[in-house]
């Protein structure tokens, strides 16, 4: 069994716990090649090809694969997967941007975010926000799949597999990519962090989200939010944590303000050791909290700021 | 410019889903079924864009179940103008695949040829964040998924998305599908009278072999489980207490 790999490269760079988490997973399904594409892609195909488990590289580069555009992308991926039974990706906002159109392409239906692999052709998903897990197994000749990340432990590290370049294909037509606005941080990223500590509604303004900053920046923490909380203007959207958000299963999650309604607990109740710091008792997040205190968060968190460490 | 939107009839986000216990799946009778709210979104967007005088027509569609045409009656009474309701199951436990309703879509659009399609990113019971996308390589036409922005200019459209770094905006060659994401729009709640009125506007309904399309799953659902459930925690009684705690489990 032959596995195509689609790794995520953003700006030319290998996001390597994103690709090397999903690498994991597709070496339970066969050989495994990985796809650097974009318009810079060689530097993310040198790091892939240390991926333990990866057995080649195809590097792609090309204008019309900057920015991951989904029409460009998706066709060089179908122009490549006559070779593969498997067409894997880490479940990035790419990824979950292309990979649909190419199993559309490849009449075959797409197997998102998925949390295990059984065999070869059987899955399991999170449905409903995660309140279930479903089984499926696929009836379709090539399996185009997704792979939830914050399930899968990092791939280490090996000798260099071979790289080889394949061709870009022509720009679509369809698209074109206009600007980013990617915020800068110091902070470890969401998605990979060891520890985040997220705020929710009851931080109460974006002015107090500092609160929630200056516990994060004291543990070397990543910063999250609750969707309560993005939508009220507190938190920029990319900290999202939940169903619509991010999903991330760190050691430690500090859930501060958060009542715990169940869009936010599918994004976070993997992780290893929870703790919900909430003035109400009844609060849905101290059903899932390993440490739960009862407190008014804005005496709370800077006394925990300056306790730890 | 006609704008057709897909709308499902899904679980109401605010129940708590049930596994039922031999493994067959959800729970689903005797539930509150609502329209999926990214599809509500994209509802409003298309509204406004009407109001804004860059619309003319809204047709929303749904594909599955019957009584998903009370899910059509509440986008007509937002503001669609008419509906279009795909009858392709009698069960209400039976999903109809993303890939199945992209075909079915297709049909629709090669019948209605919308200038636009606004669809939700994602469904909130299978989680699929697939229909858009499929729809789009079908027709072979430009998309932009997890809209949080949507500027229509002329023959192009300015589509800003939310992505995992932040923001990107891309430029889309209209006819184009769009999946809008949540901060889009706020949805408007149908008043009284137009819920009346709603009553009124045209619903057609059809079944998924008027338009050819084979509904047989690719996905056989094996089974379905409860995730498996946390131990319960503790409350701690200070934050020194706290403190002690995640020093013991060595968290920080």
């Amino acid at each position: 069994m032959a596995v195509l790999l689609l790794a995520e490269v953003n700006n030319g760079e290998l996001a390597l716990d994103a690709t090397a988490k999903a690498v994991t997973a597709a070496k339970a399904l066969g050989d495994v090649t990985v796809l650097c594409a974009g318009a810079h892609a060689a530097a993310a195909g040198e790091a892939a090809a240390k991926i333990d488990g990866v057995k080649k590289v195809l590097v792609a580069e090309g204008e019309s694969l900057g920015h991951r555009l989904a029409e460009s992308t998706a066709d060089l991926i179908v122009s490549l997967a006559g070779d593969y039974d498997h067409i894997v990706a880490p479940a990035t906002t790419d990824a979950k941007n292309v990979m649909p159109r190419v199993a559309a392409l490849l009449d075959v239906m797409v197997i998102s975010d998925v949390s295990g692999v059984v065999d070869a052709d059987t899955f399991e998903r999170p449905i409903y926000a995660g309140n279930a897990i479903q089984t499926v197994k696929s009836r379709d000749p090539k399996k185009v799949v997704t792979i939830r990340t914050s399930t899968f432990d990092a791939a280490g590290e090996q000798a260099a597999a071979p790289v080889e370049t394949v061709a870009a294909p022509e720009a679509s037509g369809l698209s074109e990519w206009v600007e980013d606005k990617v915020a800068e941080s110091d902070r470890p990223e969401l998605t990979s962090a060891k520890i985040v500590v997220s705020g929710g509604r009851g931080v109460g303004s974006e002015e107090n989200f500092a609160l929630i900053e200056k516990l994060a920046d004291k543990l070397g923490a990543a910063v999250g939010a609750s969707r309560a909380a993005v939508d009220s203007g507190y938190a920029p959207n990319d900290w999202q944590v939940g169903q619509t958000g991010k999903v991330v299963a760190p050691d430690l999650y500090v859930a501060v303000g958060i009542s715990g309604a169940i869009q936010h607990l599918a994004g976070m109740k993997d992780s290893k050791i929870i703790v919900a710091i909430n003035k109400d008792e009844e609060a849905p997040i101290f059903q899932v909290a390993d440490f739960g205190l009862v407190a008014d968060l804005f005496q709370a968190v800077p006394e925990l700021t300056e306790k730890l460490g | 410019m006609k704008v057709l939107v897909p709308v499902k009839r899904v679980i109401d986000y605010n129940v708590k889903v049930r596994v039922k216990a031999d493994g067959s799946g959800v729970d689903l009778a005797n539930v509150k079924m609502s329209m999926n709210p990214f599809d509500e979104i994209a509802v409003e967007e298309a509204i406004r864009l009407k109001e804004a005088g860059k619309a003319d027509e809204i047709v929303v569609v749904s594909i599955g179940v019957k009584q998903a045409q009370e899910t059509l009656r509440t986008a007509l009474a937002m503001g669609a103008d008419r509906a279009i309701l795909v009858v392709a199951a009698d069960d209400v436990h039976q999903d109809i695949e993303p890939l199945a309703v992209a075909k079915i879509l297709a049909k629709v659009v090669e019948e209605e040829q919308p200038g636009l399609v606004l669809a939700g990113k994602q469904a909130i019971d299978n989680d699929m964040n697939a229909t858009g996308q499929m729809l789009s390589a079908l027709l072979g036409w430009s998309q932009a998924t997890f809209a949080s922005k949507i500027d229509i200019e002329g023959d192009h459209a300015l589509v800003t998305r939310e992505v995992d770094g932040g923001l990107q905006t891309i430029k889309v060659k209209m006819p184009a599908v769009v999946t809008v994401d949540l901060r889009l729009n706020e949805p408007r709640y149908a008043s009284l009278p137009n819920i009346m009125k709603a009553k009124k506007k045209p619903l057609d309904e059809k079944t998924a072999a008027d338009y050819g399309v084979d509904l047989t799953p690719r996905l056989e659902v094996v089974k379905t489980d409860e995730p498996p459930a946390r131990a319960a925690g503790i409350i701690v009684g200070s934050v020194d207490e706290l403190v002690e705690k995640l020093k013991e489990a060595g968290a920080v």
